[in-house]
């Protein structure tokens, strides 16, 4: 993945908005949070291949992390601290924020095709 | 002496870190290894450092290390084709019966798996207890041991000492190299094991202090 460049990520959220894509929305803190740190929580959210179509989408935000909202016909889809992205061999647009050791902390995927299960 | 060896853990990287030393010791000794590898731990969060695997390409990069990581050990690998962060969802039964059929074809003499409830990651917790079930369900006459692995923190307070001990620091050099076959996940699993990131311990000194002991306790099935 690469940097967020904002003008081609806003692109390719165009090129997705209304027609039905899959969606995939994450964020986590790993499974061993509270192992490594009993005053931490463990804290995870994820949902594969939900069928959406979204009106329009934007990206706003510094180079340090931006929010991607989607607006769909009943509600919202939203993911904050986006850094890095790229499009990948199946044309899908994965977008993610990690730390600063590389572990992924968030990400939003957008796709026609279906995600791998 | 063991007859053949099976190892039940959900994620590539889990036998590097857990027995990889004793897989060396049994292989050493001529001792069959297989290895039955829950998921591809498509959930991961490590991704490399700096990141070289998205979510998207996660599983195949680890699916890759896997295979690696087994051949540096020299063992046979089963990959059983769950999602990484969802074997606590499903039919334990079901898993159970899965893992009866294989153990009863492969009739090792001793299953290693994770300690269910003390072992942190809810996969672990849910592949373990699957694994006992599945053991407790054969034939008591050739049921082979189990050893369970606990890691919570509290499981010394909770289960007493484990009874069965190794000392793997004679094969320390192939746990590491079992474990950095896991490209993806070393720096970021052994980096945790830092607690004072000023320390100038290199990563391998660390691993040496945390791992050179792998610990089990016998599953008792009479209680």
């Amino acid at each position: 993945m690469k940097a967020i460049d904002v003008d081609q990520v806003q692109q390719a959220i165009d090129r997705y908005a209304n027609k039905p894509v899959y969606i995939h929305l994450e964020t986590t803190n790993g499974a061993y949070a509270s192992h490594f740190d009993d005053k931490a929580y463990n804290i995870g959210v994820f949902i594969r291949n939900a069928k959406i179509s979204y009106e329009h989408g934007k990206i706003v935000g510094t180079d340090q992390a931006y929010r991607v909202g989607l607006k769909t016909d009943m509600g919202w889809v939203y993911a904050e601290g986006l850094s890095q992205w790229e499009i990948d061999s199946d044309d899908r647009l994965l977008m993610a924020g990690h730390d600063r050791e590389g572990r992924l902390m968030v990400a939003l995927e957008i796709g026609e095709k279906p995600f791998d299960y | 002496m063991e007859k053949h060896v099976v190892v039940i853990y959900p994620h590539p990287d889990d036998e590097a870190f857990g027995a990889s030393g004793t897989i060396t010791k049994f292989r050493e000794e001529g001792i069959p290894v297989t290895y039955l590898c829950g998921t591809l731990g498509e959930m991961g969060r490590n991704m490399g450092n700096p990141t070289f695997a998205t979510r998207e390409s996660l599983p195949e990069i680890r699916k890759k290390e896997l295979i690696a990581a087994c051949e540096v050990l020299d063992v046979e690998l089963r990959m059983l084709g769950y999602r990484d962060k969802t074997l606590e969802f499903e039919s334990k039964d079901e898993v159970a019966k899965r893992l009866r059929t294989i153990l009863e074809e492969v009739k090792p003499s001793l299953v290693i798996t994770h300690y269910p409830e003390h072992a942190v990651h809810p996969d672990h917790n849910a592949l373990g207890a699957a694994a006992i079930e599945a053991v407790r369900q054969m034939n008591p006459s050739s049921r082979p041991k189990v050893w369970a692995q606990a890691i919570s923190n509290d499981h010394l307070e909770k289960l007493g000492n484990p009874d069965i001990c190794f000392d793997i620091t004679p094969f320390f050099q192939k746990k590491m190299d079992t474990i950095l076959s896991h490209r993806s996940q070393a720096d970021g699993v052994l980096g945790k094991m830092k607690k004072d990131p000023n320390q100038d311990k290199d990563l391998e000194a660390i691993a040496k202090e945390r791992m050179g002991v792998e610990r089990f306790y016998t599953w008792n099935f009479e209680s």
